[in-house]
């Protein structure tokens, strides 16, 4: 019987009236990689966050190696062996790796021989656990992954031996993921406890040996991964059983409504990230487009929205040229033309966070009847649209007065997709519709976008999850290094053809 | 360390509770500043009270400063919603008033109330027009208008002693000033209307320009809440990008943010030109400019914060004379001093006790809710 190495017992904590832990119950056994799961607000963070000293619970008791303690501040946790890989980085960008490890640490460090012993055991443990990091680098020089990794190694340094993740792939490229998991199991292997934070099931079975479900601020099961499968965990999830792939009728496809044709389009440095690219898109058709992040499928979107100037090439909406090198229509024209998107970056581009909801759910059609007449806003109309709207895409909390930064991230990409699919569209433009939302939303949003192509929509859909594309898409298009390298129907290629396209391998 | 969750903070506590604490901390250490000049703090309150309340003529000068903090207040609070710093309110309320006397001058033949229209146009149009290069600069060639209208109130005051000396100079007089408008043209002042009701009493600047200050808050509030226009400024000034996104020009809100500021910051002209000196005089925007951005901060950047926050820099202006006035160990200065205290704890200061006392009502309404 292996013992628990930290154990926590009838923890609570709430926010204001937000209840976001009741009565947890969690024991981790030690050397064991332990995944959390849950939706968006289910309370894993918070709980993760109590367990680092970052909050305090409101009542409920803590014991590491069976040894009560009492958690004040993050260097307690550190203290009792507890390290953390936030979400979000906390590193010093224009530091270097070993800077900002010893940071804190400098004093007995900066000089003479201590630092040359820490620069060694650093190498050591890099080496042991194939973290292949140069000290010397500097952090903004470095890719996502290897600053993740830069976080492992400091809370390694500073003698962690439950290493909690909080989210951590959700930054990542596929490869870089690989890599990750690779790390976390040797370091799981040389005896380290390894706590993982995610919503997403494929890395609960991946990895985990044990899993815990969180919903709605409650544990509500515990068992080995081995004996539970990815549709039981999803049913704890959301309490009820979900459909992971979608029901979707035949295709019927019309005229070719959007089409892109030898596209080049530079971004902010000069550098072509989107090169001779063609598309062509039927109405009630979904093309997915697949690729690792940063080939281009940014820019690309971008370019077809309006937002960004067209290097060379053409594209035509209806039959119709809108944008060459020469001419091209702005963002709000296009909208005018039929044309909505939703972008990859809700919090960057889809949304003004500081806004009201109701502000948030006309933006970008606000100088339109009847949300403005004669350039004055229609209060009384937008909040009435605001409450429609809100209720038929299940937005919560349905108050369009509160400032957006407070809904959730599956309630504002709700808000960007109700606001967008509301106006019935001829063509949109979807960047990863789910990203960071949680399982529940995210077979709601589907659903939305297949009844779009059934109402005769033509949908281009950029995605990073190779799930989501293949099960909403209707053709897809691989694209890498800015270039189109393959297109496929969708109902005869596998997972592996295209994740050899992604590669740059085919 | 705790954080605020900012959703759970009422109203009232972020908005009135902070501001006042800051204000308090502000004065307590102008009293200790008041008490090392060797004078009674609490005797230098009771002058800055009867200065600014306890006669008739007291109290319209605070009125009269009010106004003037208004206007300048209003124009810094409108293009920080476009998260444009305009430092230039100064400048632009100097060339404002060049504008006023301008027209009013030139149009003089008109009848009277139509050249008051046309004189408050002017001095929104020049206002505007000289906000307007540092906005187009910041627009398209990125250079920052913190920087730029720094430079352009140096600018408009050599202008201004330019054009005071070589070229509109009242030639029958020594100073550096215009000639004084035709007398139809001076706006009615607070005596005029006290006369009207058989009152009689002794000058002070107060004028009509007041109303025109509440009708320029009214104005600043429909425009960024109730308008188009606003809410594209807003929408650009929290997220430039989001703003691209959805089609809206951050090129054309600059400029038109920094434009509708200048603008206001120029009606403060017309509160001096046509309401008390009734001609240019060098330097007659007197720090009223920078005094705005203070005023807006404590407003919160809203007409309804900027109103109190303008009439409590009245009252220490007011007051502040009064008190210089009857203790010989404070000088003007210090009061300059005692106003930087206050812009220092209610404007640089502001969030340094902000979380602590969040904290405190939140929890404390916490603890409320649970028993």
């Amino acid at each position: 019987m292996v013992s628990p190495i930290l154990e926590l017992t009838n923890i609570n904590k709430s926010f204001g009236h937000v209840h976001a832990n009741k009565n947890i119950n969690l024991k981790i056994n030690k050397g064991t990689i332990h995944g959390i799961i849950g939706e968006n607000g289910a309370g894993k963070s918070t709980l993760m966050s109590i367990v680092f000293g970052l909050y305090q619970a409101n009542s409920g008791t803590i014991k590491v190696n069976g040894k009560e303690i009492n958690l004040r501040s993050p260097k307690d946790s550190i203290i009792n062996g507890i390290g953390m890989v936030h979400q979000h980085f906390m590193l010093v960008e224009n530091f270097t790796v070993l800077e900002n490890i010893i940071l804190g640490f400098e004093g007995e460090l900066v000089f003479g021989k201590n630092l040359e012993k820490a620069k060694k055991d650093l190498k050591n443990l890099c080496d042991t656990y194939k973290l292949n990091i140069d000290l010397n680098s500097t952090i903004s020089d470095l890719s996502v992954g290897f600053r993740q990794r830069v976080e492992i190694l400091k809370s390694l340094y500073r003698g962690a031996e439950i290493l909690i993740l909080d989210e951590p792939t959700g930054v990542l490229t596929p490869q870089e993921v690989d890599e990750l998991f690779k790390i976390l199991r040797s370091l799981n292997e040389e005896g380290k406890t390894i706590v993982l934070i995610t919503h997403k099931l494929i890395e609960i079975m991946d990895l985990t040996s044990e899993v815990s479900v969180m919903r709605q601020g409650e544990m509500v099961g515990h068992t080995k991964t081995k004996d539970t499968n990815k549709e039981q965990l999803a049913e704890m999830m959301v309490g009820r059983s979900v459909l992971l792939r979608l029901e979707k009728s035949q295709v019927k496809t019309g005229d070719v409504v959007f089409k892109v044709e030898d596209l080049t389009v530079k971004d902010d440095l000069d550098v072509i990230r989107v090169k001779n690219v063609n598309l062509n898109i039927r109405a009630g058709e979904i093309l997915g487009l697949a690729g690792v992040t940063g080939n281009g499928q940014t820019e690309l979107l971008e370019a077809l929205s309006g937002i960004r100037k067209v290097e060379s090439g053409e594209i035509y909406l209806d039959g119709k040229k809108v944008s060459d090198s020469q001419n091209f229509l702005d963002p709000r024209e296009l909208k005018e033309k039929g044309l909505a998107h939703v972008p990859e970056d809700r919090q960057r581009m889809g949304l003004v966070t500081d806004f009201k909801a109701y502000e948030n759910l006309i933006f970008g059609y606000h100088d339109q009847k009847p949300f403005s007449k004669s350039s004055i806003l229609n209060h009384r109309d937008i909040i009435a649209h605001s409450k429609k709207i809100m209720e038929e895409y299940d937005v919560r909390p349905q108050s369009p007065n509160l400032i957006t930064s407070n809904f959730s991230g599956g309630n504002q990409q709700k808000i960007i997709l109700s606001r967008e699919l509301n106006e019935n569209p001829k063509v949109l433009l979807v960047g990863q519709p789910t990203r960071g939302v949680d399982i529940g939303a995210i077979e709601f949003i589907h659903q939305r976008l297949i009844d779009m192509r059934d109402r005769g929509a033509a949908i281009l859909l950029v995605s990073v999850e190779l799930d989501e594309v293949l099960s909403l898409s209707d053709r897809i298009v691989v694209m890498f290094d800015g270039k189109i390298v393959g297109e496929k129907e969708n109902n005869n290629v596998t997972d592996r053809e295209l994740g050899l396209l992604m590669a740059g391998v085919v | 360390m705790a954080t605020v969750d900012k959703s759970k903070v009422p109203w009232w506590v972020s908005n009135l509770i902070v501001p006042l604490i800051n204000l308090i901390l502000a004065l307590f250490v102008s009293g200790l500043f008041i008490f090392i000049a060797g004078e009674n703090p609490f005797e230098a309150v009771r002058l800055i009270i009867y200065g600014s309340f306890g006669y008739i003529e007291g109290f319209a000068y605070t009125l009269y400063y009010t106004t003037n903090f208004i206007f300048t207040g209003l124009a810094f609070a409108v293009a920080f919603h476009c998260r444009l710093f305009n430092i230039g309110g100064e400048g632009q309320a100097y060339i404002g008033g060049l504008g006023v006397f301008l027209v009013a001058i030139n149009f003089s033949f008109l009848p009277v109330p139509i050249v008051w229209l046309l004189a408050v146009m002017g001095a929104v149009v020049f206002g505007a027009a000289w906000a307007f290069i540092p906005a187009y600069l910041q627009a398209t060639r990125g250079s920052h208008v913190v920087i730029t209208t720094i430079m352009f109130n140096f600018i408009a005051a050599s202008l201004m002693v330019f054009l005071l000396v070589d070229i509109i100079r009242d030639t029958t007089q020594m100073g550096p000033h215009t000639i004084a408008l035709p007398e139809e043209q001076w706006f009615p002042s607070f005596e005029d209307f006290a006369a009207l009701f058989g009152i009689k009493i002794r000058y002070s600047p107060l004028n009509i320009s007041f109303l025109l200050a509440i009708a320029a808050s009214v104005f600043v509030w429909f425009l960024v809440w109730k308008t188009r226009w606003g809410y594209e400024m807003r929408a650009v000034g929290h997220n430039t990008q989001a703003a691209i996104y959805a089609g809206i020009s951050p090129y054309k809100n600059i400029i038109i943010a920094m434009c509708i500021s200048g603008g206001l910051a120029g009606l403060l002209g017309v509160n001096e030109i046509l309401g008390v000196h009734h001609k240019i005089v060098a330097g007659f925007p007197a720090g009223y400019g920078f005094t705005g951005i203070a005023v807006a901060l404590m407003g919160r950047n809203h007409p309804i914060g900027i109103f109190p926050a303008a009439f409590l820099f009245g009252i220490l202006y007011q007051g502040g004379s009064e008190v210089t006035f009857d203790m010989p160990n404070i000088t003007r200065y210090m009061f300059v001093a005692v106003q930087g205290v206050i812009i220092l704890f209610s404007g640089a200061l502001e969030n340094l006790f902000r979380p602590q006392i969040e904290n405190f009502f939140v929890n404390r309404l916490n603890f409320k809710a649970k028993a």
